[in-house]
């Protein structure tokens, strides 16, 4: 009796339990398993089996909203790196951001960290520009673009809220620039119009020290307050609602009819 | 070459900048004869003429040391992509409108019946796009380094101070504009506006295709508010607004003790005492008055005009509502020119001054 032929190492692994335990499917050599493949994948799945063709062109896409979405993927991750060292107090904050470039092997974390933030700003707008110019608005996908509006906004506080988060010069006045516009609010800001009509007897009811700027920086000025609060909205609040956003917009693209094209 | 950069220099002077910006940006969207800027070739040239003047400028002391802060490097970057974008969407739109014109289908229609595996063409082409954009951001981050600089004084403030880049565009409009209008109110307005766009567009073509001809309102529209009224601003507040928020020409240096000349008048202030030679009255509801009339004619009248000659198409197409709703976002947009105008043109401050409230227009 001939021995069975031998197999090699790679093949042995993919029919183990253990890869199949993982991978239901064969290699994606035929349409059959290439279909699996993104149906059976809890990433890949958020794609339906097959796109239109014309969805699929660089020119038309640009690639914006997929870009997007990958820097926001890097900058969780390169945050979470980052938390590890920083600790968001005004007396450590601005040290370890310096430690971070002096200590820290291979410390280009900050970098990737900021320069994929200002990336993200950009392929939002380039991708809101890609959307307006084909039209891609109308409907039957007018509340999507408006879940994209939002975040846009998102974005652009994401980075505004990290902007501080080194306490050096350049944060503190960026974001103290920034801040006394939320002092103008009207009716919330306590130099906003219609906040003097807000009084009871000589008592006026919006002030520096509760108004619409109070509240966001835990204090009258750029302090330590404002950096922790700063720290939480970057870190976890709004990274949190943009996620479950953007479970919503790409959600909503599979049921309107996948990338937009003409009808 | 000091001649050159005193004659850029003197055009990036904000009147005759954003004068020359908005008679090149009607021209390059409407008038039918220099479509060619939207050919290859045309960009071609554009794009040599914007890098040679990039590598010229950084020749220069002034120039390099505003273009080369770490922060400013993205928005240079930006403008080159934001550029081609456009180009690259007109171009489609144009090319498109020819096939329309001769009753084809839109280009991207004849790939859109045709359906393709997501695996492997769609993975692999996310995949590519990641690692080039990994690639990309690594070495972007080894060779400049993320700013930091001295650590945060509050006994200390930085003359300019400025907003992070994506804001800067609201803070030039606090030139013209009083916080609460410049920070809060037009910012909430252009997310409003932008989500009410597919509810109040009444065009139904163009959905899914570029088009220029299809959408020519639209396009402008969101054009001049995008690329006029949102990106010029974030370069003249970048690159032109230094100490003081004095204005600085690319090559100018950012002189500290720059002297402006401020003479900036209330329209009450010309009303009352240039014209009639009165003192201001006291009530602020007379003094003001001729203001708050001409701010409700604005937003009353023009939509009543416009509703009954130019912009009658719309206002039958989009019913009461809608029309209202687009004419007042409109009319806001045009505000910030306006308001930028009477500035320069007639030093006006405030159209609406009402200090006792903290309502200023």
């Amino acid at each position: 009796m001939a021995a069975p032929p031998k197999k090699s190492l790679f093949t042995q692994i993919r029919e183990g339990q253990v890869w199949n335990s993982i991978f239901r499917h064969g290699p994606p050599d035929n349409t059959r398993n290439r279909s699996l493949a993104v149906l059976t994948n809890v990433f890949l799945h958020l794609h339906p089996v097959k796109v239109r063709k014309s969805g699929l062109r660089l020119k038309y896409t640009w690639c914006a909203g997929g870009t997007t979405f990958f820097l926001f993927l890097v900058e969780t991750i390169t945050g979470l790196l980052l938390m590890f060292y920083y600790r968001p107090t005004s007396e450590y904050a601005f040290s370890d951001i310096l430690d971070l470039r002096s200590q820290v092997p291979l410390g280009i974390m900050r970098e990737i960290h900021r320069w994929g933030a200002h990336a993200m700003v950009i392929a939002v707008w380039l991708h809101m520009l890609r959307v307006f110019m084909t039209g891609s608005y109308k409907p039957p996908r007018e509340f999507n673009w408006n879940i994209g509006v939002l975040l846009l906004v998102l974005t652009l506080l994401l980075s505004f809220t990290g902007y501080l988060l080194p306490w050096d010069q350049l944060a503190m006045w960026a974001v103290t620039v920034g801040s006394n516009m939320a002092r103008a609010t009207p009716f919330l800001g306590n130099e906003g119009p219609g906040a003097a009509l807000l009084r009871v007897g000589d008592i006026s009811l919006v002030h520096a020290g509760d108004d619409a700027r109070f509240a966001l920086l835990a204090g009258r000025f750029v302090g330590s307050g404002a950096l922790l609060r700063f720290y939480v909205l970057h870190c976890v609040g709004i990274p949190l609602v943009a996620a479950v956003l953007m479970a919503v917009h790409f959600w909503r693209v599979r049921k309107d009819g996948g990338i937009s094209g003409p009808l | 070459m000091q001649w050159f950069k005193s004659a850029v220099d003197w055009l990036c002077n904000p009147p005759i900048l954003f004068t020359l910006i908005f008679i090149l940006f009607f021209v390059a969207f409407l008038w039918r004869r220099v479509f060619w800027i939207w050919t290859p070739r045309a960009a071609l040239i554009l794009f040599g003429l914007g890098a040679a003047f990039v590598a010229f400028g950084i020749t220069d002391p002034n120039f390099r040391l505003i273009v080369s802060k770490p922060d400013n490097v993205p928005i240079v970057g930006m403008l080159f992509l934001v550029g081609f974008f456009t180009w690259l969407s007109m171009y489609l739109g144009l090319k498109n409108d020819e096939r329309l014109a001769k009753s084809l289908p839109p280009e991207e229609k004849l790939e859109s019946e045709i359906k393709i595996l997501v695996w492997p063409d769609l993975v692999y082409t996310e995949m590519l796009c990641m690692i080039l954009w990994s690639v990309l951001l690594i070495v972007w981050s080894i060779y400049l380094k993320a700013p930091i600089e001295e650590p945060a004084n509050p006994a200390k403030t930085p003359n300019p101070s400025k907003a992070p880049w994506y804001f800067l565009g609201l803070q030039e409009m606090l030139v013209y504009y009083d916080p609460w209008i410049a920070g809060v109110l037009l910012p909430g307005l252009i997310i409003v506006g932008l989500m009410a766009l597919p509810y109040i567009d009444p065009n139904k073509k163009g959905n899914g295709y570029y088009t220029f001809f299809e959408r020519k309102w639209e396009i402008l529209t969101f054009q001049f508010g995008f690329l006029v009224l949102w990106v010029m601003m974030i370069i003249t507040g970048t690159f032109f607004r230094g100490p003081n928020q004095n204005f600085f020409g690319p090559f100018e240096h950012w002189d500290v003790h720059k002297l402006v000349p401020l003479s900036n008048i209330n329209l009450s202030e010309v009303i009352w005492v240039k014209l009639f030679n009165v003192g201001l009255p006291t009530n602020w509801l007379v003094r003001e008055s001729f203001g708050i009339l001409l701010v409700v004619a604005y937003f009353a009248l023009i939509p009543m005009l416009l509703g009954r000659t130019l912009f009658r198409p719309f206002f039958e197409k989009m019913g009461m509502v809608r029309y209202q709703i687009l004419i007042f976002l409109l009319l806001c947009m045009v505000s910030l020119p306006i308001k930028m105008y009477l500035r320069w043109l007639f030093n006006m401050h405030y159209v609406v001054a009402i200090p006792e409230y903290f309502f200023n227009i």
